[in-house]
């Protein structure tokens, strides 16, 4: 063979191959290197200049090994936030990592959903409920050292009514027209009308206290009051949290709590198995948990979320225009049934868009019992037996089960499903929240206290928000037990008599975690995920 | 010019053109395709004003002209450009990510084709004896194998029932590369299963054909024994069609990583790229798509390259060609 090579320039070829090497072929005397050996150098060179890339390679991914300090404890989740800023990105992502553990609000709702105080110590409302005013925590600081004070509060709720958020949730901060500093631990806030539930909106995101030296850059910095600063965000990948020292209240159990995002339920789970994790938060596929339910090892915790799976016909869209077919579907639909093969029977039956945290829940599961007969008479009623429906469905693993369940019920009484399945979110945020082009849909709604929203003019359910529109706001301006009242006379216009949507179950917040961590908690009543107690034995 | 310079010179601009061509497509598509990123990162709750205010910010409401010029300009200096969703500079990013996903590809290429090589030689040596035969349809069988059940069943079996390797995850291999290793032996092995049994299939195929050709009849006249005159003579007319398939195979390797890169939880550019598709992150998209595209072109002109070393009879020029003859 290297006879073969004689006539030709080697070094031209391996010039050609990898220009990195060419200052190294020396004279290009004809025959010296063999065509072989320009080959293996080539390759050399190649593999060379590659393995010196690669050698960190996922270091934008992965913290380094010896960087978690000893009793450090890692979760696996599996929905990644996209950045961290929740002023202007939507999802409970977010909030669920940072809210509580890096920011905090002048309030905050307990794991039973009670209100408690953060950091407002006390407060108080006037007689006209206008005026409230909250009494501030001493010696509270900032991760980067700033003070928080009355100015601090005035600036982060002022701030959601400006352009900077663009969250839909700032609408919540809506009825606040300005907050007022007497001195630096008093805060007042003065609202357009008297409002019990936007006290209770300061638990969520929109009550978080930013220190306005830092909120540029908020999609990649974090920086808070609570008991732990970001130390490292590696996108899509990972979110460690590292204990603060200076906190001003009961600092975390844990020096570190890192959140590790995972593409999908059964890598988070063989995670666990296999030491790298210490508990999966959040778990989604519950056919997982079987083989650990009898393992003293393992612990499994099953509590109560704000996820409400809402079976939605589009009120404005034929043939749901027509109370009695959106009643047909409600006595059609054997919620139970969609329950056992959506979430493997975990799950809460609730009847109505309100998780059992809320102050004015009522179980309303007996207001619409599973009656196929009585569906199949409202359905001939109205005049629409055996019309054919478009069920637009989001390529998630629980609507997805859920629709095939629903289809096949709604069948048995007498409409023909034809199942569209849609990529989530991209395009169903687009065809069915934005366009309302589709008939049934059926999605979890995450937010906690959404009913109104749900019930709003305009929103993708397509109800006449006016029908419950006065009867709200006057629970709003009410006392506590009023409102508790009053909302529950909206639940029962809409949902029960209008039938504005099929609540299908309660999403359960699931955990499987090692049998000595604790300190997780067991219900999500927001969407935070408030990590300060969470602590290997 | 030498024939040799003339035809890297077309093939480089050939590949030029293709990736140009490439840019186009891949911007034009991405803003065909139903779903807004604003849309998208403001959810459920988004006023339509909202909406249009974070188009605005991302600048998805200027001419796409301009859209894609900024772009070009971008690429052509070197930089990706900043994801819409993170905030984050992508140049480190794509290249980090696409680090990851060579280390899975390189090993599982090399690792198929030394076992393709011994595996096809011995079953076209001995066709029609009963190994040969079980070489034939045990990588027919393993042909049908999808990578990602490869990949759940390796983990059955060495992470939770033996518990020798760990089921999942990455570390960075500067930083412990013991621990490296054994995170990366597992999806190594289930790309290389289906890769090896592809190529054993060429390689045995191959040898068949140069086998019965009369250049190496004529060696065995001359006296050399059959393994003397493939080694010798054969081999090399053998790994012109495996060379190009390999290059397929590494392309198509490099985009297939993203479901063992899921079921192993690596963090490679395939993830990165499902990831940022499910945000409409066009940025993202856009830049990770090129790095895929141009990791196929230049492979392919690699491949080419190596071909007329290997086969001297592929060169261009006359008077090349005429004096390796």
């Amino acid at each position: 063979m290297p006879t073969r090579t004689s006539g030709t320039n080697p070094a031209h070829r391996r010039r050609a191959l990898d220009p990195g090497t060419a200052s190294q072929s020396g004279p290009s005397a004809p025959g010296l290197p063999s065509r072989r050996a320009v080959l293996a150098g080539a390759v050399t060179a190649a593999a060379s200049t590659w393995l010196l890339a690669a050698c960190d390679a996922g270091h934008t991914a992965r913290d380094a090994v010896a960087a978690a300090p000893p009793g450090a404890v890692t979760l696996a989740l599996t929905a990644p936030p996209a950045n961290l800023d929740f002023t202007t990105t939507s999802g409970a992502a977010i909030p669920q990592a940072l809210m509580g553990n890096v920011y905090e609000g002048l309030v905050a709702v307990n794991d039973d959903g009670e209100l408690v105080p953060a950091l407002a110590s006390a407060w108080s409302v006037d007689e006209g409920g206008t005026r409230y005013t909250f009494e501030l925590q001493k010696g509270v600081r900032f991760s980067n050292g700033d003070e928080f004070s009355s100015a601090t509060v005035k600036f982060s709720l002022e701030r959601v009514n400006t352009d900077a958020w663009t969250n839909g949730l700032k609408a919540g901060m809506a009825l606040l027209e300005r907050v007022e500093t007497p001195d630096p631990l008093t805060a007042v806030a003065v609202l357009k009308r008297p409002s019990l539930a936007w006290l209770r909106s300061l638990a969520t995101l929109i009550g978080a206290m930013f220190t306005p030296s830092a909120v540029t850059g908020l999609k990649g910095s974090a920086v808070g009051t609570g008991p732990f600063e970001v130390s490292s965000w590696k996108p899509g990948q990972s979110l460690a949290l590292t204990r603060r020292a200076d906190y001003w209240g009961e600092p975390a159990a844990s020096p570190q709590v890192t959140l590790r995002y995972y593409a999908d339920n059964t890598t988070a789970v063989n995670a666990l198995r296999g030491g790298a994790v210490d508990a999966v938060v959040g778990l989604a596929s519950p056919e997982l948990l079987a083989p650990f339910e009898k393992n003293p090892e393992y612990r499994i915790t099953q509590g109560t979320s704000t996820g409400e799976v809402v079976l939605s016909m589009n009120n404005q869209a034929a043939p749901f225009t027509d109370v009695r077919v959106r009643q047909a579907v409600m006595y059609g639909v054997d919620r139970a049934g969609v329950l056992a093969s959506a979430y493997d029977g975990r799950g809460t039956l609730i009847g109505a868009p309100v998780p059992p945290t809320a102050p004015y829940f009522e179980d309303l599961t007996g207001a619409y019992p599973y009656n196929p007969a009585r569906a199949t008479e409202l359905l001939k009623e109205a005049g629409v037996y055996g019309t054919t429906v478009t069920f637009s469905v989001p390529d998630l693993p629980y609507a997805v089960a859920a629709s095939q369940a629903v289809a096949s019920d709604l069948t048995k009484v007498g409409l023909k499903v034809k199942i569209k399945v849609q990529e989530f979110p991209a395009v169903w945020l687009q065809e069915v929240l934005t366009a309302h082009r589709f008939q049934l849909s059926v999605i979890a709604h995450v937010e906690p206290d959404d009913l109104l929203t749900l019930l709003s003019s305009g929103y993708y359910l397509g109800y006449d928000g006016a029908r419950v529109a006065s009867i709200a706001a006057a629970a709003d301006a009410g006392d506590t037990r009023e409102y508790i009242a009053g909302m529950r006379e909206v639940v029962r216009q809409a949902i029960v008599e209008d039938a504005a949507a099929d609540t299908l179950f309660l999403l359960p917040a699931l955990s499987l975690m090692r049998a000595s961590l604790r300190g997780l908690p067991v219900n999500s009543p927001t969407t935070a995920l408030e990590l300060s107690r969470v602590v290997k034995a | 010019m030498s024939g040799l310079w003339r035809g890297i010179a077309l093939a480089v601009a050939r590949t030029a053109v293709t990736l140009l061509l490439a840019s186009v497509v891949i911007f034009v598509l991405l803003r065909l395709v139903p779903g807004d990123p604003a849309q998208v990162a403001l959810g459920v709750d988004a006023t339509p004003e909202a909406v249009a205010a974070t188009r605005a910010h991302f600048g998805l409401d200027r001419p796409w002209v301009i859209q894609y010029g900024e772009w070009m300009g971008g690429l052509l200096t070197g930089h990706f450009g900043e994801s819409f969703v993170s905030g984050q500079d992508l140049s480190a990013i794509i290249l980090d990510r696409t680090n990851v996903t060579l280390w899975l590809v390189i090993p599982s290429v090399v690792l198929a084709l030394l076992i393709a090589a011994v595996l096809g030689t011995w079953a076209a040596l001995r066709r029609g004896k009963v190994d040969g035969f079980l070489i034939t349809v045990g990588s027919q069988l393993l042909m049908a194998v999808p990578g990602f059940l490869a990949g759940v069943l390796l983990v059955l079996l060495f992470s939770l029932a033996l518990g020798w390797l760990p089921p999942s995850g990455w570390v960075v291999p500067s930083d412990a590369f013991g621990p490296f290793l054994a995170r990366l032996v597992l999806p190594v092995l289930a790309l290389t299963a289906v890769q090896a049994a592809i190529l054993t299939r060429y390689v045995r195929s191959a040898v068949l054909d140069v086998s019965g050709a009369d250049f190496l009849r004529e060696a065995r006249a001359k006296g050399l024994s059959r393994s003397e005159a493939m080694l010798r003579h054969g081999l090399r007319n053998v790994a012109v069609p495996v060379l190009t398939v390999t290059g397929v195979q590494l392309s198509s390797l490099l985009v297939g990583a993203v479901v063992i890169e899921s079921v192993f939880d690596v963090p490679g550019v395939g993830s990165l790229l499902v990831e940022a598709v499910g945000q409409r992150d066009m940025v993202s998209i856009q830049g990770i798509v090129m790095v895929l595209v141009a990791f196929t072109v230049i492979v392919n002109l690699a491949v080419d390259l190596l071909q007329t070393l290997v086969d001297p009879r592929l060169r261009v020029s006359p008077r090349v060609s005429g004096a390796a003859a």
